[in-house]
Formats: C-alpha cells, structure tokens, sequence
C-alpha cells in the first residue's frame, strides 16, 4: 500500500492514480471538519471501514419504501464478503452523502447500487492488494471470509488493513473495477428479508413523522381558500383562546401558526379567520380535455421518424383508424402527509424531510432564502411512502419559514387536505393515434401525438409552495418529469411520434409513479390491440409480428406472459360471449421501459358486470426481465404495489376540483382500492444474473392500464379509452357500442 | 388550562398534561407519551393508520377524544401488542410474510387484524379482507397484509 501525503493532495485531483490508502484523517475527524468527501469519483464518498470492520454506506439514493436500504447494502455486503449486518446505512444527507441524482425513474439500482458496487470492489482490490502484503502471499491466493482476509493460517481483517484510515481511492463509474463473478454472489439474487421490517411492525421505526429534535416548536399551515388567492385579512383574535400558540405568521400570501403543542398548532389552524380574495384559475373540470387541446404549445416534437406514413396513410387500399385516449389528474395519495423539520443556528439551515431529492432541495431553500447553499445542510428521514414528487419538499420549506420566523426549530405536519389539496399533480394527458392498416391487414403506418406540458429543460425542481406564496425566490419551472419517455413504440412499422409540449396545465405537476410512460404506454398498448383487433388477429401474434426480430428478451417477455396465463390464442373480443351478466376477459400489454431497459408484459384476467359496469380484476400475470435481480423478495414486494397501485388508478383515481381549488380533500372524495378488490398476482421473475440489474421500481405499472382496457374489450368487446375505467363510463361505452 | 389526566396505555398508569380534554387519544400518545405505533393519517376515521385497542376493540385514536376514556380503559398500542422477544402472533406473520413496504399504514393493519382475530378464529381470506376494507394502504401490499393475516389465523 502506497501511503500517500495527504488527503488533500487526492482531494485536489492532482490526476495520478491512487491506488492506496492515505495518511489521510480518520472517518470521525473529517466528519467534524467537514471535510467528507462527496464527489462521485472517490470511494470515500460512498463507503467507510472501521478498525472493526464495521462498513457504513453513504447513500444519496434513499428508501422511500421500496427496500433499497437492503438491496443497496446487500449489493455492498456481497461484494466486500462481509455479513450484511456489519453494513450500515447513511442516506439522503447533503453533507454526507454524494449527489447520486434523486431518488426516481427507478435508477437505485440500476444507477445507484451499480455506483456503489464500483465503490465496494474498488476497495476490495485495494485492500486485498494491502492484504497480499502483509501476509506475503499471492493476491489470487486470498480468502475473504466476513471480512477476514486469509492464506493458509495467516489472517487478517479489514478493520486492521485500513487501520482507521479513508479509502483515498479514485472511482471511474464509466469504467467500474472488476466486480464479483456473479455465480459467487451469497446475498445477491437471495430474498434477503428487510432490514426495517422489523422495527415497522413493533413501533420502533422512527419515521420523519416521528422525529423530534430538542426545543421543537408545531407548525400548521393555512393554505389560501383558492389557488392563486390573494391573503386579504387575518383576524389573530379568533385565537386567543386556543392556549400555546407562540405565532401566526404571514407572509405575502403565506400562513401559518406556530405553537408549543401539536394539538395547539392543529386547532389554532382551524379556528384562524382569514379572508383570501377570489380566485378561478382552474378549468372548468367537465371541459377539461377541450382545453388541453386547446392549450397554447410551447415546443412541438417528434421522438420517432421512421418511413413516410402521410404517403402510407394516402394509399388507395388503406383504412385508416383513430382513437383518443386520455388519462385522468391524479394525486400521489400518501398515507401519511408530508412532514419536516427546520432549524436556522448561525445562519445555517437543517432541514429533515423525506425528500427524495435532499441535493436538490438544499438548492431550492438556499435559492428560498438567498443563502449560500454550503450553510444549508437536508438530511433525509424517511417518511410515508411518497411515490415521487409529493409535498415532503413543500413541507420542508413551510417548516423552514415558520423556523426562520420564530427562531426555534419548527415541525410542520401537513393535514390530510394539506396533502390532497397541495401536493403537486400528475397533469392531464390526452393522446391522439393514427394507424393505417392496408388491404392484407398489415400495419402501414401509425401517427401519434401526446397533449402533454411542457419539461423545463434542464430543471427538476417542482416550485416550493411556502416561497411562491410567500412571494420570495421560487422560480415557476416546470417540472413533471421526462413525461415524453415510452411515447415511441417498441414496434416496427412507418411511425411518427410528436410530442406536443403545451405551456401550461392545471395544477402544479410533478411525476408520480411511472410518469408518462404508464399514460403513454396505455394509449400505444390499447390502440396496438385496436389494430389486432381490427385485424383479426391474436393480441400477442400480432405484437410479436412487429417486434424487433433481434429484441430476443422482448420476445421472451411476452411468450412467457403467455405461457404464465394460459393465454388461448385467438382474436378479441371473445366469440363465445354469450351475454350473461358477468362477462369475463383477458388482456396483454407490452412494454420496453423507456424503449432502453426492463423488459415487462401483463394479462389481465377482468370480470365486468354488465347492469353495473363494475370491473373486477380477478387475476393479473406478470412476466418480468429487469437483468440481474438483486433481491427476489422485494422485487415482488415492489410489483405487488405496482400493480395494485396502478390499478387503483386506472379503475377508481380522478381528482375532483372546481375552478378555484381541488375538491377531493379526502379519501372519501378521493378514494382508492381497498381490500376486497385486490386480484391474485402471478409472477415469472426472469433472472439474469450475468447480465446488469436494471430498475424495477416503476415500469410493470406501465402495463396495467392498458391490459385492465384491452381485458374489458375482449369480454364485452367495448373499449375503454378515458382513465379511470368507472362503471359509468363503462356503461356510456357500451351504450355506445350497442 | 393545563389539566391532568390519567389513562392506562400499555399496561401502565400514565398521567399526562393536557390543555384540551377534547384532545385526539392519538396525540396523547404520540406528543404527550412519544409513542411510535399509531400513525397520523388523515384526522377524519378514514385511514386506519392510527388504530390503537381499547379494551381489546380496534378504535381510531385520530377522531377519540380524550375525555371519552377513563383511566380504567385499557388502550394498547403496537408497542403493548408484543415485545421485540415476544411478538403478538400478526407481527410475527407480518414480519415472516415481508409484508411491508413503506409500511406506514401497517400499524393499523396489524391492530385491526389482531382485534379481528380475537373473535374471529378461523377466518376465510374474504372475511380478512372485509375486515380490513377501511384500512388503506397506498403502496400496494394488500395481497401479503393478507397472506400475514390468514398465516397469523393459523399460528
């Protein structure tokens, strides 16, 4: 081991390879200075060992739920052949974790545990490089037991090669070190069981909602009556009874009560007259597509040409079908409100939430506050599940202002209308398809067009509701999240694909589970069975007809979801329909996520009631290739929600507003599945262990909506094309159809 | 007016400070008494996330006002339910049975299903679902929160 001069030479980047430890600081004194490093290139940024050998991981990927906190350590624990339970977890904190990007798009894996992989096989060779030193013997000729590297008799351990020191190591993720071969993997591909589970099911978990810190004070906020109103009166008279309340704070349009107890705050926020002008902004809800439609677009593009389909479409022998699908305004629907906690000491700001993206955030605040982003420091907690962008940023920035107001550290609970009403929405999505099917019935051309809003390039940041309120810096981007992602087919015919970016859309977006690429994938995969439909054809001989040939797991995915479901090859809708009551079906849907990565296709076995309209999905099948599966049992784990979510969406979910202000405050106006309505799920997990892990944390919901609507079609031969599939639109198509 | 009031959470007397008698149960036990287990979900009975036992019943401590408990009531939470060395037989089923994701929502899915398995023995898998009918849960683990339940009914 080469001892090198100083961390901070290494910190410089002076370029030379390091291929050793340095004299550097020990892990305690850099975290006291300040000084842990956070660059994606250094090994120090993510992993740190202990005289004992203790492994603590930094990761800026965090568990919202989906297990990572023991996928990411098992993926680290495997890889430097030590027990799972000498790794321990550090996440989302901005002054120590490195910026692996927000915690979305399901890239924690795929993104974040393959960095950290890096990390972890970096260190390995480096401390079996020290190790064959100082045991004379050959690198190759090493064991690595728990930590313990071994030849013959002679052992030693990793807490003793690092000797309390820092790693000092350069990491290139484009060129990562050596990893394990994959059959020696012990925790990798093992249903490992959950870390947090549990501490989940006995009240020992501390969630952000949980999480105090000393001389705490309980903030609520007073959202204004109507989006866009203006604050006009507060009468701070109309709590003089309620005891503790240490302030009511307004700020331009923002309000807010802080107090010493919870049930204070809560009841000073009710009882707090305040008077709001009027405001409409919102469209008029039973008109809402025609004004998607007609919204100004700001960027008009196309992300697929392929062939001539205005020529295909003009040919002589050419029928021509359309459709327009839509997808409802859904809100992300945590369980629990969102919650966080802010301190200002000395000018700097801490700030705990559940963020799922603590390096962005810190930027959003410091941007809020006009401070130097180095004196914020957020660190993440984690909270109900989130499901993307909700309000835990919203309330981290309600938490600071009411902190900074007050000069104690304030925790902000959000209501559950706070939630319903606040958090920021998956927008509208309207879709427009073209196909052209020539007189052999072959598919000659398919036109596409996506009424979607626009992305601000470059931005993910959702404004923070406290700074536009509160008229300070908040910026007014745009941010729903790669929206335009799977509006391109995995199939191959002429096809144009363009995506309309409009300027505005109601409510303030943001990405909720599988954004875009569910709505997208659901119009391409029901009108795709249109066309098979109007083609005679079986739904998934006609999809593999137009597949890449060359797309060898593509074609696997969709024969073994076949083979998964017993799928009787013929055409929709069923012929055998014999018009009873309840009319049973099957669907498929296909999807390549993001046409780059995991692989998914689901049948949809529904049963409809005819007098009711009422859906039941009795069995849904999946079939899935993610690549290399790290932990079987929370791959299910995270489908189940998937599917079940995601099904709650397409059959029930529609937020309700008028035009001044959402509506459905609750869940009894904004209701989801329950219990009796959950179908059996039916997995074929495909593993590949040689190949790499890809996400999995969103794209089997891509499926469901469209094989619920294609399962609907081939029992009562009626399609579904407006998101959620309710009894009563189910009744309006098929009066239609009749 | 700050006032005392006695309730018996967990097996113990516990006496707390309250400015409100019509304070939530939830909050007591939360703010007054930094328990963990119940949840705040929606203040309105609609979730479950905050459902604690009241002499052995399944109650949502969110809409239960303080003043309608008496020191003599029982009130047990996940924490009473079982200890970390002797879990109650539904989270030894949720643990086996991985049955959580976020897992927000579980406290009130192993309180209920322990109250409903008290009475009811030998429960069918629609019965279960029945009885959780009013609990949400927004990630989607229904299917183990009942596989734990039906593998807890047969413990």
């Amino acid at each position: 081991m080469t001892i090198h001069a100083s961390r901070r030479d290494v910190l410089k980047g002076a370029g030379a390879l390091v291929v050793g430890f340095s004299l550097a600081a020990t892990l305690g004194e850099v975290l006291a200075q300040g000084t842990k490093p956070l660059a994606l290139t250094e090994v120090d940024s993510f992993l740190a060992i202990d005289t004992k050998g203790e492994v603590t991981l930094y990761s800026g990927k965090v568990d919202l739920g989906t297990g990572v906190a023991t996928a990411l350590p098992q993926i680290v624990a495997d890889e430097l052949d030590v027990p799972l339970n000498r790794v321990k977890l550090i996440q989302g904190d901005t002054a120590l974790t490195p910026d692996q990007g927000p915690t979305w798009g399901s890239l924690s894996i795929q993104i974040g545990g393959m960095q950290l992989r890096n990390a972890a096989a970096t260190a390995k060779a480096a401390l079996l490089e020290e190790a064959a030193k100082r045991l004379d013997a050959k690198k190759e000729d090493l064991k690595v037991v728990d930590g313990v590297v071994s030849v013959g008799n002679k052992r030693v351990s990793y807490g003793e090669l690092i000797g309390g020191k820092s790693f000092a190591l350069k990491l290139d993720h484009a060129k990562p070190a050596a990893a394990k071969n994959p059959k020696d993997y012990t925790l990798v591909g093992k249903p490992v069981p959950r870390v947090d589970i549990p501490d989940k099911v006995t009240g020992r978990f501390t969630y952000m909602q949980d999480f105090r810190v000393p001389g705490m004070l309980h903030g609520r906020v007073i959202r204004p009556a109507a989006i866009g109103a203006t604050l006009e009166n507060v009468d701070e008279t109309s709590i003089k009874d309620v005891a503790g309340v240490v302030k009511v704070v307004r700020e331009g349009n923002f309000l807010g009560v802080v107090a010493e107890s919870e049930w204070a705050a809560i009841k000073a926020a009710q009882k707090l007259k305040a008077s709001w002008s009027k405001s409409q902004t919102l469209p008029d809800a039973a008109k809402l597509w025609d004004e998607v439609r007609a919204s100004k677009v700001a960027k008009d593009e196309v992300t697929s040409n392929v062939g001539n389909t205005a020529e295909a479409m003009g040919q002589a022998d050419t029928k021509t079908l359309k459709a327009t699908y839509d997808f409802a305004i859904h809100t992300h629907g945590s369980i629990g409100p969102s919650c966080a906690i802010a301190e200002f000491k000395d000018g700097r700001l801490t700030s705990w939430s559940a963020s799922q993206a603590t390096h962005n955030l810190r930027k959003q605040l410091a941007t809020m506050f006009g401070m130097p982003v180095e004196n914020v420091r957020c660190i993440y907690v984690e909270g109900s599940g989130c499901y993307g962008r909700n309000g835990h940023e919203d309330a981290a920035a309600d938490a600071a202002l009411l902190a900074k107001a007050v000069g104690r550290p304030v925790r902000v609970q959000w209501s559950r209308a706070d939630e319903h009403g606040w958090d920021p929405k998956g927008p509208p999505t309207l879709i427009d398809l073209r196909a052209a099917v020539d007189g052999a019935g072959v598919v000659t051309a398919w036109e596409s067009e996506f009424f979607i809003p626009q992305q601000t390039a470059g931005s993910f940041n959702v404004p923070l509701v406290a700074a536009t309120l509160a008229g300070m810096p908040a910026g007014n981007d745009i941010a729903p999240g790669n929206i335009f992602q799977n509006s391109a087919i995995p199939y191959k015919f002429a096809n144009v694909k363009t995506v309309c970016r409009l300027e505005t859309t109601p409510f303030r977006p943001s990405w909720i589970r599988t954004p875009g690429r569910m709505q997208n994938t659901y119009a391409n995969e029901c009108f795709i069975d249109e066309l098979a439909a109007a083609a005679n054809a079986d739904p998934i001989e006609f999809r593999l007809k137009y597949l890449d040939p060359n797309d060898k797991r593509g074609i696997e995915v969709l024969n073994r979801a076949a083979a998964l479901a017993k799928w009787e090859k013929r055409p929709s809708p069923k012929r055998d329909d014999r018009g009873g009551e309840a009319a049973t079906g099957r669907g498929i849907a296909y999807c390549k996520y993001e046409l780059a990565r995991t692989y998914i296709a689901a049948v949809a076995e529904v049963e409809v009631k005819r007098s009711t309209g009422d859906i039941r999905v009795t069995k849904f099948y999946l079939a899935h290739d993610c690549g290399q599966i790290i932990n079987p049992d929370g791959l299910r784990n995270q489908i189940d929600g998937n599917v079940i979510q995601t099904m709650s969406r397409t059959l029930i979910e529609e937020l309700k507003y008028d035009r001044s202000s959402v509506t459905s405050l609750d869940w009894a106006t904004y209701p989801i599945l329950r219990f009796p309505q959950i179908p059996e799920i039916v997995y074929d997990l495909i593993d590949r262990p040689n190949e790499r892990p890809w996400g999995a944390g969103e794209p089997s919901a891509a499926v469901v909506p469209s094989a619920i609507s294609n399962a609907v079609f081939d029992a009562i031969g009626v399609r579904l094309r407006s998101v959620p599939f309710t009894p009563d639109k189910v009744k309006a198509a098929m009066k239609g159809a009749a | 007016m700050a006032q005392r009031k006695s309730l018996n959470v967990n097996g113990k007397t516990v006496r707390i400070s309250i400015d409100d008698p019509d304070m939530p149960l939830l909050y007591a036990l939360r703010d007054n008494l930094a328990l963990h287990g119940p949840r705040f979900g929606c203040g309105l009975a609609q979730c479950g996330a905050c459902t604690v036992h009241v002499d052995g019943k399944a109650v949502r401590s969110c809409v239960t006002p303080l003043s309608s408990l008496t020191s003599q009531q029982k009130v047990v939470t996940l924490e009473g339910l079982g200890k970390p060395q002797r879990l109650h037989p539904v989270q030894r089923a949720f643990i086996e049975e991985q049955a959580a994701q976020c897992g927000y929502c579980i406290n009130g899915m192993i309180m209920e299903s322990a109250a409903f398995l008290a009475k009811t023995k030998k429960p069918t898998e629609a019965q279960v679902k029945e009885a959780l009918a009013n609990n949400l849960c927004r990630c989607g683990t229904h299917a183990r929160i009942v596989k734990a339940v039906m593998r807890a009914a047969s413990a």
